[in-house]
């Protein structure tokens, strides 16, 4: 794999590795600190796995106390932090340094409150995503960012990459979702931006350390707000004869003023892929797919499918299919999430992308992918959060001839810039980590990245915590920008992605 | 005049007026380097409708926006607008009017509290200063509808980040720290912000007489059905003669809960919402769509507090606290609306001195919640802190403060002393 450079491993740092467990051992349990190669070995990587990095060591801190006296340490001994959650990321976030301490908040996996009459969850940081919903769906309430790894992910890790899902444009994402945290800085500070209200005072802190991939603090303890479930919720598949007119069905869907609750597009070969694996019903012919998803009460859902099936057919669908139950619903998803292992049945390797654009621009930027695709040589197929506007196009490649890796890295930041040309971003919710970093002055120019190492600084300026991560640097617009999978091997291949 | 010139002029300022104003983004960078350079602070104005929030502090000049105002590009179907930021709200309403979208988080217009009439002001200021309207517990703030902006920092640096589309984690979020920083970071230049269709009919339950312990129950199983509210309110009885609409018979307090969507869809909701309440047609009123819109309104602008005299505080405890709180206010010359479904208190306090702004503020920070001073009588004003922080937090706020405006030249002092 191609390597990356990473900030410079303190020689100094390493050697000096028994005093620094011995001096760890004070802070925490010395069961919780793991040196040993195969113990550390699980965390090498994260949910990009072409990246591996073993960690100086490895501690697993039980309280907040702990996290801060260990911050603290580090900070006074100039040792670099990286802070893991779940370790489901896709853009290398918590990727190790050789000279690193690796803080895992495995330790932190309890739901701390249910409140009801505040509509909210307090959890500590690796309580998954989907267990917060588990909470409290006896009760009809529900957590509404929904990445597909919801299952495995944390949702201290949701915090620190601004995650979204499906729901999105509807629900929006976990910083629209948040009311509070406690986070702990890198110089030990302690403190909480947000709470149980639904505004909270001063600067937006919590705004500012939602999505930070881990660069200003580490998140101990989470707030969400709960939802109670829709009553109802119907789901469509429909199938066009060209990408064109998937695209301009959504738009007029949106221009109509209807805002569903998830609304996906897959091209041909990916609708073809999906179905072949999960048996869904897909409508295969279609050179587009979309998954609609409306709710709301019963007559209302009736009332939107049947405005959406109106639109579709004005806009040349091939196929309408309705879910007629609940289970159908789900029946419809199952396929859409299967996408990654669906796709490692076509090739070897897959590069997982993570554009956003805007709605409008579905049908041109897809165009451009095609021609790509063909000037590389390299098969590619289209997931699309139609929604929102979230594009993962996978590239098809096989990672053991090392042309084609090369190709595939030129193939996706080519993508990659082409979304920031039609007015997008370089990331819709994997995050830059590492793997998106040198593509960052695509985005911004030099005052725009100075302004937020500023902000970085000030928090933390010794540069102790997740560095290398996120801000280029080399000043150069590199090559890189995607996940890579090999053999359909993830890290946690079983999970649904993106 | 050749093209350079044009822009030499458009650029041009002559700084030794009191009140700048600017009509391009680089002339504004050029008004703030120049201000860097020779120390000199800034107060930065829209329209003023927000200009008495906040400390009095002292000032140079004046940095006015008004002049820099215009819709950039408006694309309904990618629910976004790009505005200059002193474009005023009036001006963007009716823009998005024309395509039945709207602001969704319908923020407060606090003209009529101080001017007697309305005055909207700018999106610039909308966004400095976050305030939003009724429906924030279902939409959410001003914060979660920016998508991105460009602005220009105490450097006179022009600086982005963000965009206009809803998904996007490059970098920090930086939109989200300058919004509701009044104006103490970053002077907004060109902002992008969702919009949001409007719905095809609202409708208003009212229930008429209950006591606050049973309208804020009432407002607590409203926000926790499926019923998707997007609006609930509790007056007492003494702003009670604000409200007269002919479908209201009595003249007690109210909870008033409200229901958008498509026509089949609300009336669908108020009886199931009725079922979930428990309550009985007799002590029920429904506002139609026009009554609603003008009761939402009414609410929005916070028209009850027209020309008030007194103290007008803003408080944000957990809904779970709200009677709680009010129980405490009881030795207090007070009066107060619930906003938010029960999240939010507007405090109108009369016969009021420093120190009893201190203990409602001390009992507001035990029950979780903080407070602050829209409108205070100009003594008072003086002597008291309008927002609160604690140590910690103002730490932290005086080093972002210091990474976007190092020399402290933009609205010094009109969030905390010092920032």
């Amino acid at each position: 794999m191609t390597s990356i450079q990473m900030p410079k491993v303190q020689q100094s740092i390493l050697s000096n590795k028994d005093k620094i467990i011995a001096d760890l051992c004070k802070i925490i349990n010395c069961d919780n600190i793991l040196s040993h190669e195969d113990e550390i070995r699980p965390y090498e990587t994260d949910g990009l796995t072409a990246y591996k990095q073993k960690p100086l060591l490895v501690v697993l801190p039980e309280t907040v106390d702990q996290v801060s006296e260990v911050l603290k340490y580090c900070n006074e001994n100039k040792i670099k932090v990286v802070p893991r959650g779940a370790g489901t990321g896709l853009s290398g976030g918590a990727l190790p340094l050789a000279d690193c301490v690796l803080l895992s908040m495995g330790k932190f996996n309890k739901i701390l409150e249910v409140d009801y009459k505040n509509k909210c969850v307090v959890a500590q940081p690796c309580v998954t995503n989907l267990a917060i919903t588990h909470a409290v769906q006896d009760n009809k309430f529900y957590y509404a960012p929904d990445p597909s790894s919801q299952m495995a992910c944390s949702i201290g890790g949701n915090v620190a990459e601004n995650s979204g899902g499906v729901h999105s444009l509807k629900y929006g994402t976990t910083t629209n979702n948040l009311l509070g945290i406690q986070v702990v800085l890198m110089d030990g500070t302690i403190t909480r931006f947000g709470g149980k209200t639904l505004d909270s005072e001063g600067y937006d802190l919590l705004g500012l350390m939602t999505g930070s991939e881990g660069l200003l603090g580490v998140t101990t303890e989470v707030t969400v707000k709960i939802l109670k479930s829709p009553e109802v919720a119907k789901a469509a598949l429909i199938g066009f004869s060209s990408i064109e007119d998937a695209g301009s069905c959504v738009t007029e869907i949106i221009a109509k003023g209807i805002i569903p609750a998830g609304m996906e597009i897959m091209d041909k070969a990916l609708t073809k892929a999906t179905n072949d694996f999960s048996k869904a019903g897909y409508p295969v012919d279609a050179e587009a797919m979309m998954i609609i998803e409306l709710d709301g009460t019963d007559s209302e859902v009736s009332e939107l499918i049947s405005t959406v099936e109106v639109i579709a057919k004005k806009n040349k669908c091939s196929s309408i299919k309705m879910s007629k139950s609940d289970e159908e619903r789900l029946k419809f998803w199952t396929g859409r999430k299967a996408a990654f292992p669906a796709c490692a049945k076509l090739a070897p390797d897959y590069m997982c992308m993570d554009g956003s654009i805007p709605r409008s621009k579905l049908a041109e930027v897809l165009k451009e992918i095609q021609k790509l695709s063909i000037k590389y040589n390299l098969p590619v197929a289209n997931a699309f959060h139609a929604g929102d506007g979230n594009l993962h196009p996978l590239i098809m490649f096989n990672a053991n001839d090392p042309e084609q890796l090369k190709k595939t890295e030129e193939f996706g930041a080519e993508i990659l810039k082409y979304c920031v040309k039609v007015g997008g971003a370089l990331t819709g919710e994997h995050g830059v980590g590492i793997e998106k970093r040198e593509l960052m002055c695509e985005a911004f120019n030099d005052t725009d990245i100075q302004q937020q190492l500023k902000i970085k600084i000030a928090l933390d300026p010794n540069s102790l915590l997740n560095p290398g991560k996120v801000y280029p640097i080399l000043r150069k617009c590199a090559e890189e920008g995607r996940v890579h999978v090999h053999g359909g091997k993830t890290k946690f291949p079983d999970i649904p992605r993106f | 005049m050749s093209m350079e010139e044009k822009q030499n002029f458009q650029t041009s300022q002559d700084f030794s007026l009191s009140i700048l104003k600017p009509s391009s983004e680089d002339a504004i960078a050029a008004v703030i380097k120049h201000c860097y350079k020779k120390n000199i602070s800034l107060e930065i104005n829209g329209l003023g409708s927000k200009k008495n929030i906040g400390k009095n502090f002292q000032s140079q000049k004046t940095l006015d926006l008004s002049n820099y105002s215009g819709i950039i590009k408006y694309e309904p179907e990618e629910l976004y607008i790009k505005v200059k930021s002193g474009t005023p709200i009036k001006e963007i309403k009716e823009e998005l009017d024309k395509k039945n979208q709207q602001l969704a988080f319908e923020p407060n217009d606090f003209g009529f509290l101080f001017e007697g009439e309305s005055n909207e002001g700018t999106i610039g200021g909308v966004l400095s200063s976050n305030f939003a309207g009724p429906r924030r517990f279902k939409v959410g703030s001003a914060r979660d509808h920016i998508l991105g902006f460009k602005g220009v920092n105490g450097k006179g640096e022009i600086i982005k980040s963000g965009g206009t589309v809803v998904k996007n984690v490059t970098g920090y979020d930086l939109s989200k720290i300058i919004t509701g920083s009044f104006g103490t970071l970053s002077i907004f230049t060109e902002i992008s912000v969702k919009v949001l269709p409007k719905a095809d009919l609202t409708k208003t339950l009212v229930i008429e007489n209950p006591h606050l312990k049973k309208g804020l129950e009432y407002l607590n199983i409203a926000l926790g059905s499926s019923t998707d509210p997007s609006g609930g309110v509790f007056y007492p009885e003494y702003f009670r003669d604000q409200f007269t609409f002919n479908d209201l018979t009595t003249e007690g307090p109210i909870t008033a809960i409200r229901i958008e969507g498509s026509k089949l869809s609300v009336d669908e909701r108020i009886s199931q919402l009725l079922k979930e309440l428990n309550v009985s047609s007799k002590e029920i009123s429904i506002l139609d769509s026009s009554q609603s819109n003008i009761f939402w309104e009414n609410t929005r602008c916070l028209k009850i507090f027209t020309s008030l005299k007194s103290n007008l505080l803003r408080v944000i405890v957990p809904a779970s606290e709200v009677f709680n709180l009010t129980n405490k206010l009881k030795p207090y010359n007070v009066k107060y609306f619930i906003d938010w479904g029960g999240n939010l208190v507007w405090l109108q306090l009369d016969d009021v001195n420093l120190n009893s702004i201190k203990e409602i503020r001390s009992l507001v920070k035990n029950l979780g919640g903080y407070l602050t001073i829209i409108k205070a009588e100009v003594s008072l004003k003086a002597s008291i802190d309008i927002f609160t922080i604690d140590e910690v937090k103002y730490k932290i706020s005086e080093k972002i403060k210091k990474s976007f405006d190092p020399k402290r030249i933009l609205n010094p002092g009109k969030m905390y002393t010092g920032i």
